[in-house]
């Protein structure tokens, strides 16, 4: 075969066969640089031992298309965020930019969130909005909608390849403790909770897809389902339609407190955003 | 002739089933229309001609495809399961490196796909390739 | 002018005369295939690029005609001859008459 498509000179990777039942052991380099998909599973996460990127549980042919940049269709998105980052929008006559000149001084930002700031839980999304209404004077965006999801994406990339690490204790631990009870709690017609899935399954098959751990180290994600970037937000709510329940709201308390406990089960690995899944 | 039961029942199972004998290349045909069209009509050959597509696709939505023809002049793609077969038709100019080109293409299911390269000697050459579509798990 | 259609390409910077390199080109586009329905059941109607075209100082690399079955964002891989410095033009053409252009220059090094 004279070239691959996916496989770029750039990209350093060992490809294990097709669908392994368990998880593969490829190894994730994005233009060169290596990106952590494992890691020791946090302390408190007593039903784990490692914990694994989504990225693992795709197949070789996805995979690929987070090793290069320009292959990974993300980021006509991350582009629009750039665009969105430089627009002047607001009473204030400003754009993100205004303040923000160099959108890299965002390294770190990702990895910490969510956070809490004067007693309440705050997702990127939250500061992103609070930033549109009380200093640009704009309109907020839509939580879970394109334009969030595009300047999400440009700032969570500047974290790419740093290690997730959000507080847990603290004036974080009653959120994360309400996180923890979410992740166990079964709801639905189906009457299943994450855990059935995402701990006691993560490797198996379900008909057809291969069951991931449900990390979110590379959110906002680019699905090839529906061939855009979508917010964690966005995936619990599909989630909890997929086991018939009626799913919080997007941007609420709970899915707040969910993304905090999945952040934490999720600390040691790196920022991926935007990755690409199924 | 007398129509017994058994007649009737045997006479009628067979009209159905020329009936439907009939009809049945719906898909395949509109591949070989798209096909003819293509090569006026020509005879097409294997061989010549490097396709590839996953075995597998993750998701029908997002499946990468690869064709490969020296000497081509244009490469017709085909999903002959899709409800309409064709994907795309690469036409390669003089300033053309190779005779290749990839994509990215939409399955509605599990099919063959097919390339068919009309050559520079304005021969024809083909190959296929199945590709399994999957349904996700939870249906989300 | 369908909305946030936004090209992207990738093409090396230098090459020596006479390389063969590889582009790699990508366009932010919906690809509405015309065979899905909304929520009343009525068909949303066929939008897409129809059409890439590829061309090396005026000559062409590749014309290639998009059918539905496109992914959405349409990306297209391939090679081109590169015997001179000069610059490369890429065109798309949508169903809506909209024309989306970029080009890129290339240095013989």
């Amino acid at each position: 075969m004279e070239f691959k498509t996916l496989l770029t000179s750039a990209a350093i990777v060992v490809l294990s066969a097709g669908f392994a039942s368990a998880q593969d052991d490829s190894i994730l380099a994005v233009d060169g640089d290596v990106i952590k998909t494992r890691a020791a599973a946090p302390a408190f996460a007593e039903n784990l031992d490692t914990v694994y990127s989504g990225w693992h549980f795709r197949s070789g042919e996805t995979q690929a298309l987070q090793m290069d940049d320009f292959e990974n269709p993300a980021f006509v998105f991350v582009d629009q965020g750039i665009d969105l980052f430089d627009k002047v929008e607001g009473s204030e006559g400003k754009a993100c930019a205004s303040c923000h000149e160099d959108v890299a001084d965002f390294a770190g930002l990702r990895s910490s969130l969510p956070r809490v700031e004067n007693g309440e839980l705050v997702t990127m999304e939250n500061l992103v909005n609070e930033c549109r209404t009380e200093r640009m004077g704009a309109e907020p965006w839509k939580y879970t909608g394109g334009q969030m999801t595009a300047v999400t994406a440009l700032i969570g990339l500047q974290s790419r390849g740093m290690s997730i690490n959000v507080a847990v204790d603290g004036d974080a631990a009653p959120f994360f403790e309400r996180g923890k009870d979410l992740y166990y709690q079964r709801v639905g017609q189906l009457d299943m909770a994450c855990s059935n899935c995402h701990e006691d399954n993560y490797g198996v098959m379900i008909r057809a897809d291969h069951l991931s751990q449900g990390q979110i180290n590379g959110f906002p994600t680019y699905r090839l389902k529906n061939a855009k970037l979508n917010s964690a937000h966005a995936r619990f709510k599909g989630c909890m339609k997929n086991i018939r329940a009626t799913p919080f709201k997007v941007g609420g308390e709970e899915f707040k407190a969910l993304e905090l406990y999945l952040a934490a089960r999720g600390n040691g690995l790196s920022v991926e955003t935007p990755s690409v899944r199924n | 002739m007398e129509f017994t039961r058994r007649n009737l029942l045997a006479l009628g199972s067979g009209a159905f089933a020329a009936a439907s004998f009939a009809g049945m290349p719906a898909f395949a045909s509109k591949t070989d229309d798209a096909i003819s069209a293509f090569t006026g009509g020509a005879s097409v050959t294997e061989g010549g001609i490097d396709l590839t597509a996953p075995e597998i696709a993750e998701n029908g939505n997002t499946v990468p495809v690869s064709v490969s023809a020296p000497g081509a002049v244009s490469i017709m793609l085909l999903a002959t399961g899709n409800p309409t077969p064709a994907v795309a038709t690469f036409n390669f100019g003089a300033m053309a490196g190779t005779r290749s080109g990839a994509t990215r293409i939409r399955l509605a299911k599990t099919q063959d796909v097919l390339a068919v390269a009309k050559m520079a000697d304005g021969s024809f050459r083909t190959a296929g390739t199945t590709v399994k579509v999957t349904i996700g798990g939870c249906g989300g | 002018m369908a909305k946030g259609v936004k090209p992207r390409v990738k093409v090396p910077k230098s090459a020596a005369a006479g390389d063969v390199i590889t582009i790699k080109t990508l366009i932010s586009h919906k690809m509405e295939s015309g065979v899905r329905k909304d929520g009343d059941g009525n068909i949303i109607p066929r939008s897409i690029i129809n059409r890439f075209v590829a061309d090396f100082n005026g000559q062409n690399i590749i014309d290639v005609t998009l059918e539905p079955a496109i992914s959405t964002n349409p990306y297209f891989q391939f090679k081109a001859m590169v015997p001179e410095a000069g610059e490369f033009k890429f065109t798309w053409y949508d169903d809506d008459g909209s024309v989306y252009e970029t080009s890129k220059k290339i240095k013989i090094a």
